[in-house]
């Protein structure tokens, strides 16, 4: 991994390394295409999460962000290398861990609450044991006396907010999201990132965050990192050193822009952003 | 008008003009009776003929239900084994290509001339549109919606009862629409080939007696229920998929 000042490391952040929740070690995922020929979707990934840490991803469509995200949740399997979470090598999707996808992914034939129970129902719980919990995540998340709504009757804001609930309710240790915001306007954008900043620092929780907005990622992340397309790899990351709980104001800040900007730069050198017309 | 309204006004249209053009016409009983001569032979004898009805629609029945219990136990068996997706879907394919009325006489060799050969002839007509849809259905599942299960560590039999099968019913629904339809098509076959009780043994005994006005009734007889079956389908439809969009803000099933 390729930090950008190697020595800026101090004592803190250190004592931090030592509790790694997440261990990516030149992990590899090559795919076969069913006419023969690979593609390389990510090629020698090294990352190591800190427990707690809120860390983004972000990077030009088919930079194998999704393919990482995958890896590490289990769904999809690396073809060398290694994947650890809490020190356990990954084969399947590891316990305490839910993820949150850029499509909500609603089922549409249960309400909102069986939407939500869903995972209780699949891990063998009564269900009944678990409605006191949905209505309170409805409620943190601002949707308070909405269980019983059809998820077709919900704006894309209110659905990727019952999609949280449902990911939330599996009380993971790791939460990964893949692009949870992409699909929406800004405004709602710009609502829950608050909103996830919000839930992230009452519960400390390890998230790995895959975006394409640099904005987004230096808003809520301790570290961004900066991949690249062909094969995808990890280009740099980038320690977010702002003070919490940030807010929208913190965009316009010099500080804010200083990082979005060295972001913007690294693109731009890779060739994915022109800076001229 | 409503849907109701409009369909009485073109089907009332309908049978007066073809009263009145038997009427002036003078056209013979025998070649095309008067709705209203068809009218009085059912209203003379509405327990034969409900007798009859009865007969057709249970072997109807019998052999849609048939079709529905084993059509989706085929499909489940075809979409999870590689193998009888090569073995059994590629025989009922090849099944469906002959004309299922042919093998009408065989299975009355088989069975008897009693109700258990139309059933199954009934079934057999029914049962590739089950299948068909029912795999269409099972297949076209969200592929992230199983992404999700699986990283939620779903068991496959909980991914099918509680994943692929409700995605899987709006796309069932519609093959069972036709199947009903093809159940009672079978039916009528079954009875056409060696029956002595059914709309179709009627149908068959008026012809060879000229009875053009019974094979009329009989006919008619059959037009409303196989609508009636369609829209009960359609009706349970309704209550059992009333998410999807092809059912939301509808008042009526169809």
């Amino acid at each position: 991994m390729k930090v950008i000042e190697p020595n800026a490391e101090d004592s803190s952040q250190r004592e931090l390394r030592a509790d790694i929740h997440v261990a990516v070690k030149k992990a590899d995922k090559v795919y076969i295409l069913p006419k023969g020929g690979t593609i390389t979707a990510i090629r020698q990934i090294d990352l190591d999460i800190c427990r707690g840490e809120f860390i983004s991803v972000v990077g030009p469509s088919g930079c194998g962000k999704s393919t990482l995200l995958k890896c590490v949740s289990g769904i999809a399997e690396i073809t060398a290398g290694q994947i650890e979470v809490d020190g356990a090598k990954v084969t399947d999707p590891p316990d305490h861990m839910a993820i949150v996808f850029q499509r909500d992914i609603l089922l549409d034939w249960r309400s909102v609450l069986d939407n939500i129970l869903l995972p209780i129902e699949f891990k063998g719980h009564r269900k009944a044991d678990w409605v006191g919990r949905a209505s309170e995540l409805l409620d943190l998340i601002g949707l308070k006396g909405f269980e019983q709504r059809r998820p077709w009757e919900l704006s894309g804001g209110q659905r990727q907010r019952v999609a949280i609930c449902r990911a939330l309710i599996q009380e993971p240790r790791l939460l990964l999201m893949d692009e949870p915001f992409g699909a929406l306007d800004a405004l709602t954008r710009d609502e829950l990132n608050l909103e996830l900043q919000r839930l992230w620092l009452a519960s400390k929780k390890t998230v790995l965050f895959i975006t394409h907005s640099i904005a987004e990622a230096v808003l809520l992340s301790d570290r961004v990192v900066v991949m690249a397309a062909n094969p995808g790899r990890i280009v740099e990351t980038i320690p977010i050193d702002l003070p919490r709980p940030r807010t929208l104001d913190t965009r316009e800040t010099p500080e804010f822009g200083h990082y979005a900007k060295i972001i913007r730069k690294r693109f731009e050198e890779l060739g994915v952003l022109r800076s001229k017309a | 008008m409503t849907r109701a309204q409009s369909v009485i006004l073109v089907l009332g249209g309908f049978l007066v003009i073809w009263e009145v053009w038997v009427r002036l016409a003078g056209v013979p009983t025998y070649f095309l009776p008067a709705p209203s001569a068809i009218f009085v032979e059912l209203a003379q004898n509405p327990a034969w003929y409900m007798r009859h009805a009865a007969y057709t629609v249970g072997a109807c029945l019998l052999g849609f239900f048939m079709a529905l219990a084993i059509g989706v136990l085929a499909a489940i068996g075809i979409v999870y084994s590689r193998i009888l997706e090569n073995t059994l879907y590629t025989f009922l394919v090849s099944l469906n290509s002959i004309p299922k009325i042919a093998l009408a006489p065989l299975f009355i060799i088989w069975m008897g001339t009693n109700l258990s050969s139309k059933v199954a002839i009934s079934m057999l007509i029914a049962l590739f549109a089950v299948v068909i849809d029912t795999v269409l259905g099972l297949r076209s599942v969200d592929p992230e919606v199983l992404d999700m299960a699986k990283s939620m560590r779903a068991r496959p039999l909980q991914v099918l009862w509680k994943i692929r099968f409700p995605a899987a019913l709006p796309a069932m629904f519609a093959g069972m629409k036709v199947a009903i339809s093809l159940a009672l098509v079978g039916a009528i076959a079954g009875e056409f080939v060696a029956s002595n009780v059914g709309l179709g043994y009627v149908i068959l005994t008026a012809q060879g007696m000229m009875q053009t006005t019974r094979v009329f009734a009989a006919v008619i007889l059959l037009g409303v229920l196989g609508t009636l079956l369609f829209y009960a389908v359609g009706l349970v439809e309704h209550f059992a998929v009333p998410w999807h969009v092809s059912q939301r803000n509808s008042a009526g099933g169809n």
